[in-house]
């Protein structure tokens, strides 16, 4: 058997989600942004809206994904992507739109914006990449950077005495009734994609349902932010993150 | 006969928006301007014509609610007063940055700070001069009666999809507050999505469709030579703007000796004093502004040789005089009346200061407010 055996349609169990475009990604070797993108990228090809979806970037490490996928993006101002979803959502009631947003972005700068297109049930998607830090300004703390975690701006750990507790988003919007899917979910390994897939699937599908919000959290992480190499982030993430920010769903009311 | 009704400039603005086809309004509460978005939750649009009408989570959320909307190919606006305008600013250099079309309305209130709920002109600088970050402009329409809040808002939305950028009604709270006869403007029917994307699919976020490339609105480019060459276009439009859109009124500039400069409030103020001035037998004319961006410089710059004096009458502290002497350049003594803080000049006032500039004696006038001689 030589490789042209091997390489044939009947043969190819994966390929690069067509909607992936084909260029270098400018994250980080290790970054999960590149993971999420994936599973975006594949839910809207599998689901096949590509022609029905605006996406909104945010503002930090994300802020050029509309350079990887292949649909209409708007980019926001920093935290104010849920501004925009809800006025074009309200405008376009057919069409499918999703946030994507970092933790500075959408659990700092951007509360505001989150909270009231949660409590008026805005039929749209929110992807919010956690990673507790800030990356692309050079990793500063979070809103949910760790007790004792140290940053750019806590050199001495993150104390709430000075700077509060890290803030579990994810559980004070399911809070709201205009929430119908919040769940937190994770990237690290093969099993927690595909779950994390079917989480963004049924936020997707869910718009269809109008029955509010759907919310999911990627417990994610930043390598380069942390200082540690990619392994040891996962690993870290699992030992410290996960604690706080348990993965699992906070609440399903879609049916689906 | 078209429709003739009495209305408060707020309501006018409302009523334009959705006779004109407007597809979506975004606003927060705040005073003197509320009666634009009561009227539009009044007369509920959206079961009538599908106008879209929400009530923001504040000022910020709005502007940038703006955003998406305009984003997406929609004829969408909002509207606020001073302060309120002061939070949307980082918006508005982001949807000018993007290059999207939206209408804003700022019925001005005296400032600094929360100021007063009173009616001023005092935001001038920050209207006209940028307000946000970056090398922007917006177009700026001045109105000064119910009728021209009712017009300038089909006006608005024409430039702005025209030229992709914002563009600010500036009133203040009188006209937004006070009652006119006003004809109404004829009934549009909102753009079908399908039009939309025939007309706005080249840039519009309306869903990525095999035929064309993704749309991606946005305002970043990290390349410096690319943000250098973009900007460089944005001035090039700003530039036919300024060739192609001023708009101003002249009135009795033909034997007129004396210029008054005024817009808005301040120009239907003006008027008055101007006609009792010529009952006096003193020869005034009036320029009224009517876009404030792009200016009327021209047509100041041609009446300066043929008068004795220039009059600059607003409320404010005397903002727009800067743009006035750009015109002027010192060839003829330039002065100023202005009232602030919620304070209106008054006819009479304006009289007696065109009056005391005729006999000379401008700096001892016994007038309330401000008043300035830029050069005698």
């Amino acid at each position: 058997m030589n490789i042209s055996d091997i390489i044939k349609p009947e043969n190819k169990v994966y390929a690069k989600s067509r909607l992936l475009l084909d260029r270098e990604m400018h994250y980080c070797p290790g970054c999960s942004h590149g993971t999420v993108h994936k599973i975006i990228a594949e839910t809207i090809d599998e689901l096949n809206i590509q022609e029905q979806v605006i996406g909104i970037s945010p503002v930090g490490c994300a802020v050029l994904a509309y350079d990887y996928i292949d649909i209409d993006w708007q980019e926001a101002a920093h935290g104010r992507a849920p501004a925009l979803a809800t006025a074009i959502k309200r405008l376009y009631p057919e069409k499918y739109v999703f946030t994507y947003q970092g933790d500075g972005d959408l659990a700092s700068i951007g509360t505001g914006e989150i909270v009231h297109a949660c409590n008026r049930g805005d039929n749209i998607t929110v992807i919010f990449v956690n990673n507790a830090i800030y990356g692309m300004t050079g990793g500063q703390m979070a809103p949910t950077t760790l007790e004792g975690m140290k940053t750019a701006t806590t050199p001495r750990g993150r104390s709430h005495i000075s700077s509060g507790f890290p803030m579990k988003i994810t559980e004070m919007l399911a809070l709201l009734p205009g929430v119908v899917y919040a769940t937190r979910q994770s990237v690290d390994t093969p099993a927690a994609e595909r779950k994390a897939k079917k989480s963004v699937i049924k936020a997707f599908k869910s718009q269809k349902l109008k029955k509010g919000t759907s919310f999911i959290e990627i417990v994610s992480t930043c390598n380069s932010g942390w200082k540690m190499t990619p392994v040891e982030a996962n690993t870290w993430m699992r030992e410290n993150m996960f604690p706080v920010f348990p993965p699992g769903d906070v609440k399903d009311e879609t049916g689906l | 006969m078209a429709e003739k009704i009495l209305l408060k400039g707020n309501e006018a603005i409302a009523m334009a928006a959705i006779r004109c086809g407007c597809d979506g309004y975004f606003g927060y509460p705040i005073t003197p301007q509320s009666e634009i978005l009561e009227t539009l939750m009044e007369k509920d649009p959206e079961t009538d014509t599908g106008m879209i009408v929400l009530q923001a989570e504040s000022e910020v959320a709005a502007i940038n609610m703006l955003y998406g909307g305009a984003g997406c190919g929609k004829k969408v606006m909002t509207s606020s007063s001073s302060p309120g305008i002061s939070l949307m600013t980082e918006g508005i250099s982001y949807i000018a940055g993007a290059e999207l079309p939206c209408v804003i309305v700022d019925i001005m209130r005296g400032g600094p700070g929360l100021g007063t709920i009173q009616p001023a002109q005092s935001d001038y600088f920050q209207i006209t001069k940028g307000g946000g970050h970056g090398d922007y402009r917006t177009i700026i329409l001045a109105p000064a009666s119910v009728q021209e809040m009712n017009d300038f808002v089909e006006l608005s939305f024409d430039l702005a999809f025209k030229y992709k950028t914002p563009v600010i009604i500036l009133s203040d709270g009188v006209i937004g507050q006070m009652m006119e006869k006003v004809e109404l403007s004829p009934v549009k029917p909102r753009w079908t999505d399908e039009e939309i994307v025939k007309l706005h699919g080249d840039w519009a976020s309306t869903g990525k469709t095999p035929d064309r490339k993704r749309n991606i609105v946005t305002s970043l480019d990290l390349d410096p030579h690319r943000q250098e060459q973009f900007n460089l276009k944005l001035q090039e439009k700003y530039a036919e703007i300024e060739r192609s859109e001023v708009r101003y009124e002249s009135l009795l500039c033909e034997d007129a000796e004396y210029l008054i400069i005024a817009y808005g409030l301040s120009a239907r103020v003006s008027q008055k004093a101007m006609e009792l001035a010529r009952e006096e037998g003193i020869k005034v004319g009036l320029i009224r502004p009517v876009t404030l961006f792009p200016y009327p410089y021209e047509i100041i710059e041609k009446l300066v040789p043929q008068v004795k004096g220039i009059l600059v009458v607003e409320m404010s502290a005397g903002q727009m005089t800067e743009d006035v002497s750009l015109a002027v350049r010192r060839r003829v003594p330039l002065y100023f009346h202005g009232r602030t803080g919620g304070m209106l000049p008054s006819p009479e006032d304006v009289l007696k200061l065109l009056g005391s500039i005729e006999n000379g004696t401008f700096e001892s006038a016994d007038v309330q407010g401000h008043k300035k001689i830029w050069l005698r």
